[in-house]
């Protein structure tokens, strides 16, 4: 296994960082972006995450054109808001009907394309723009995608097949993408797209993961998953490998990390594999984004800890014991382990007499990596393609009511949408809050990005409830009123004591408040400084966390825990540690 | 041959099936359209939110929804006349409005029935 030195490797044009949320896809990416072009390369940098991050990285507001890095003149960075680019979109197709069709038309119109579905594909446009210009090919030698956490990846990059095989067989012409006709016509370009990333000479899909078994195992499924479309020319790269242990707490994350790379999973370990070093940094600001590859900082921080007592995970349980909470969701960016506290507060809950149901809508599903059922908790996971053939089996039982063989096709044929996934995963996280009537629901969410999604889908499709003529759940209907009734719902943000995730969780709040959602618990997870090590990097690491506990204090008055870094799996026995 | 056109308002799909529950009335307007085309009867039919053009472009349909306002959606237009809103046709009045045989529309085979056991 060797350092990671982008200028000693053979790279293809366009690179591809993929890996489960918080593994460091950013700075690696950046760190690559900025010592390639550094290098007198010209190089394009852009982030395709929801929940992007790239502008607290270079400390620069950017925006989805490019934006030249001053410090870098080589490197341009572009941001691709999903939601903003549904939005401008959106406004393309609205603008020119304004004084020509009646208001209460047009806001009809801007409603039908604010769902999730708009959201999406307006994402891939503007990503497939980026791979298929032939001036943006040329201008750049190369062209650096921080893409967004695994599941959300994924899907993105099996988008193309997936729509271009449906606007190809939708024979009966107008479909779901009819909201999105003027798209059709860019099927060219989407199967260019395709190719490209499916081209070893020119593209690299970089498997970013930690040393760390569940960040492999990710990685592990991302590698499967992409060379199953196409994208076969893989390298994994090891970010924040130890490299050497003077105390307890080093020595066990040292051996918890070197543990974890001789079981990296076989499929991985035919890959060309490279690792960078763990820093004591926070890969924030030029200096430190110059230096990911080449050397460390180690800057210790002077700050002190503003709080005496800091609260414990036991105190959170206990207060949503007392007020009788019944759907409790842990969120936070991927990575930062809203599994294990999910986990932990269903077992803490159960412990004290409560019936508790701990499900995960999070595509990577570690549930099971986590935890086995145990008396009085029941366990579930939204699969969104058994959801998806659930969805479907119910619209055609109901079709086959009314019509012939051949109009059913019609219909299974238009179930082909990429919308009615979005619906049928929708539904089923509906269900399960809906089981909150007779337990207590603790639901461990899906990465940021794809939270985001599906509350903006929550959101639009509780709009179109109220106004649609079909047959509406139960469920769906409850399902709004009740997350927004902070009576009976509490969200827990889960962050880490680093720049990135407190700016990633506050962002995630705020979205959350505009959804009509009240937070009101934080917890730490993971802190080095709760560990009092005295090693002297992760010493260092640790009293960089001081300045962002002492945020996360002040901005919750004082309502957060924080968990100390184990160097042990957290699951099982050990979950109820946490509780101790 | 008569020109039949029908409006809807801003659908994301015909079927109507990407709202949170189905619509069984969408589900028999897009099949009875389509069963006419199978049968060489052309039914022109405009969604709001994917062909806005279409909704400027014709005078009648421009007028009476600037006049009536969106809640008269869907609109009926046989040759250039509104001949019905806020509700699709039955498949008896699409087929008198066309001149054609209602047995077309009437006479499916339902699916139900042919399902073996």
């Amino acid at each position: 296994m060797k350092i990671f030195n982008p200028n000693s490797i053979e790279l293809t044009k366009y690179l591809f960082y993929t890996g489960k949320g918080g593994v460091g896809k950013t700075s690696a990416a950046c760190a690559t972006a900025v010592t390639l072009a550094d290098q007198g390369k010209k190089v394009l940098l852009i982030s395709t995450d929801p929940a992007s991050n790239l502008q607290d990285v270079f400390s620069t507001p950017l925006d989805n054109k490019g934006v030249v890095i001053k410090e870098v003149p080589n490197l341009i960075v572009a941001n691709l808001d999903p939601i903003q680019a549904a939005a401008e979109y959106r406004e393309s197709v609205i603008s020119p009907y304004r004084g020509k069709l009646p208001e209460a038309i047009l806001n009809n119109m801007e409603e039908q394309l604010s769902g999730s579905c708009t959201v999406e594909i307006a994402a891939f446009n503007e990503f497939s723009k980026f791979i298929t210009d032939g001036k943006t090919q040329s201008d750049y030698d190369y062209i650096l995608f921080d893409t967004a956490p695994t599941g959300h990846t994924l899907r993105m990059l099996q988008l193309p097949s997936a729509w271009s095989n449906f606007i190809s067989q939708s024979t009966h012409g107008a479909s779901c993408l009819g909201q999105l006709s003027g798209l059709q016509s860019q099927k060219e370009m989407y199967k260019k797209a395709v190719d490209t990333l499916a081209d070893a000479a020119l593209t690299t899909l970089m498997l970013v993961s930690r040393p760390e078994i569940t960040p492999l195992l990710e990685a592990q499924r991302a590698s499967k998953e992409l060379s199953e479309i196409g994208v076969k020319n893989q390298i994994l790269l090891l970010n924040g490998v130890l490299m050497a242990y003077d105390d307890k707490v080093s020595e066990s994350l040292f051996k918890k990390q070197q543990k974890s790379l001789v079981r990296i999973p076989a499929d991985l370990k035919l890959l060309e594999t490279y690792y960078i070093p763990l820093r004591a940094y926070n890969i924030t600001g030029m200096d430190n984004v110059r230096s990911l590859l080449v050397k460390d900082n180690y800057s210790v921080s002077s700050e002190m800890l503003h709080t005496k007592n800091v609260p414990h995970l036991k105190e959170i349980v206990e207060e949503l014991y007392k007020s009788n909470k019944k759907v409790i969701f842990t969120m936070g960016k991927g990575g930062v382990g809203k599994t294990t506290i999910a986990a932990a507060i269903a077992l803490g809950l159960a412990a004290k007499g409560k019936k508790v149901h701990l499900t995960t809508t999070d595509p990577a599903a570690h549930l099971q990596y986590v935890m086995n059922e145990t008396t009085g908790i029941t366990m579930s996971h939204i699969d969104e393609k058994v959801e998806l053939e659930k969805y479907k089996d119910e619209i055609l039982t109901k079709a086959r009511l009314t019509m012939s063989e051949d109009d059913v096709a019609y219909v299974e044929e238009d179930l082909q949408s990429p919308c009615t996934q979005e619906i049928a995963v929708f539904r089923a996280f509906a269900e399960i809050v809906e089981r909150a009537d007779d337990q207590v629901v603790v639901i461990d969410t899906a990465p940021t990005g794809h939270t985001l999604l599906l509350l903006d889908s929550t959101e639009s499709y509780h709009r179109e409830v109220e106004r649609s003529k079909g047959e509406i759940p139960e469920s769906v209907r409850n399902l709004l009123p009740r997350l927004r009734n902070s009576a009976e719902t509490e969200v827990i943000i889960v962050t880490l004591a680093e720049a990135t995730p407190v700016y990633e969780a506050l962002r995630l709040e705020e979205d959350l408040q505009r959804a009509g959602i009240a937070v009101k618990w934080w917890v730490i997870n993971a802190s080095m400084y709760a560990t009092n090590t005295t090693n002297r990097m992760l010493s260092a690491k640790a009293s960089n966390e001081i300045e962002w506990i002492n945020k996360v204090d002040t901005h919750t008055n004082g309502k957060f825990g924080v968990i100390e870094w184990s160097g042990e799996d957290i699951k099982d026995e050990k979950l109820r540690e946490l509780l101790a | 041959m008569k020109n039949l056109s029908i409006y809807d308002p801003a659908m994301c799909c015909p079927t109507g099936m990407c709202g949170v529950g189905i619509d069984l009335e969408f589900l028999r307007v897009a099949t009875a359209l389509y069963t006419l085309k199978r049968n060489g009867v052309e039914v022109h039919r405009y969604n709001l939110s994917s062909t806005p053009e279409e909704f400027v472009k014709s005078k009648v349909v421009n007028d009476y929804i600037n006049q009536n306002g969106a809640d008269i959606l869907p609109l009926t237009v046989l040759d250039n006349v509104v001949v019905l809103t806020k509700r699709y046709p039955t498949n008896e009045e699409i087929a008198s409005m066309l001149g054609v045989s209602s047995s077309i529309l009437a006479n499916q085979p339902k699916a139900l029935n042919i399902i073996s056991k």
